[in-house]
């Protein structure tokens, strides 16, 4: 499955379209951005209440294709900023991360 | 080749664009995936501490045929007890830092965890090199 793929969950909104063709492997969960960092595999979507610009860096370098902020959250316009020019697709939720990894699990077998 | 990068303490949410460039440079000279992934968490980490705990600093990182040297240089307060700041969640990150996600306690020990070798030298009210070596063989 590819980022676009997550769209068929009406619980996500699209806040920062980056390359949605990319694949989608398995996720990840997580709020500090060093654990994440050490732990995340390339293609895992990364789902955090952490909303500020360092997120996109933690992407970047470790080949996360989409980041569902939850729990409300929005990016801050810095996020949103650099997650295009890094092409990182940005997701929100209104559900909390154990809500969402739940759909993405049942949904898509992840 | 050497590749200089210069971190700035005003710009802390920029902390992670040094890791990102160097990375798009290693990708381009076809190194290895794991190489990749390892110099890229080493480094970050210590991006984010020549934020979060110094005033920033300068990179340098030199690609040799049979390993890449990552050497930080801070301008800092210097580490009180080297042997503490290696334990894994110990952190003196301020709690601002910690909303952030930051302060984790796992900056020096993923520096030591990835790289091949570490070498810390720092001095109090000077500041702090880390010399990270990653083998290419």
């Amino acid at each position: 499955m590819n980022v676009r793929d997550l769209l068929k969950l009406e619980d996500l909104k699209v806040a920062v379209e980056g390359d949605m063709d990319q694949e989608v492997t398995g996720g990840y969960m997580g709020d500090l951005l060093s654990v994440v960092m050490g732990n995340a595999e390339e293609g895992e979507a990364w789902i955090t209440i952490q909303s500020h610009v360092n997120i996109i860096a933690v992407a970047s370098l470790r080949g996360v294709p989409v980041i569902i902020i939850a729990h409300g959250f929005e990016p801050d316009e810095d996020t949103i900023e650099t997650a295009k020019d890094e092409e990182i697709t940005i997701m929100t939720t209104e559900l909390p991360p154990f809500q969402i990894a739940k759909k993405l699990i049942t949904e898509f077998g992840l | 080749m050497t590749f200089n990068y210069v971190v700035d303490p005003e710009a802390p949410e920029r902390a992670g664009r040094a890791s990102t460039r160097f990375k798009g440079v290693l990708k381009e000279l076809g190194v290895s995936p794991k190489v990749i992934r390892a110099i890229s968490i080493a480094m970050y980490e210590g991006e984010i501490n020549m934020v979060i705990h110094a005033k920033g600093g300068t990179i340098r990182c030199d690609v040799d045929p049979d390993k890449i040297t990552v050497v930080m240089a801070d301008v800092g307060p210097g580490i009180p007890d080297i042997e503490q700041a290696m334990k894994a969640g110990w952190s003196t990150a301020s709690p601002e830092a910690r909303e952030l996600g930051f302060g984790a306690g796992m900056g020096l020990p993923n520096m030591k965890k990835w790289s091949d070798k570490l070498l810390v030298e720092t001095e109090l009210g000077v500041g702090t090199t880390l010399t990270m070596e990653f083998n290419l063989t």
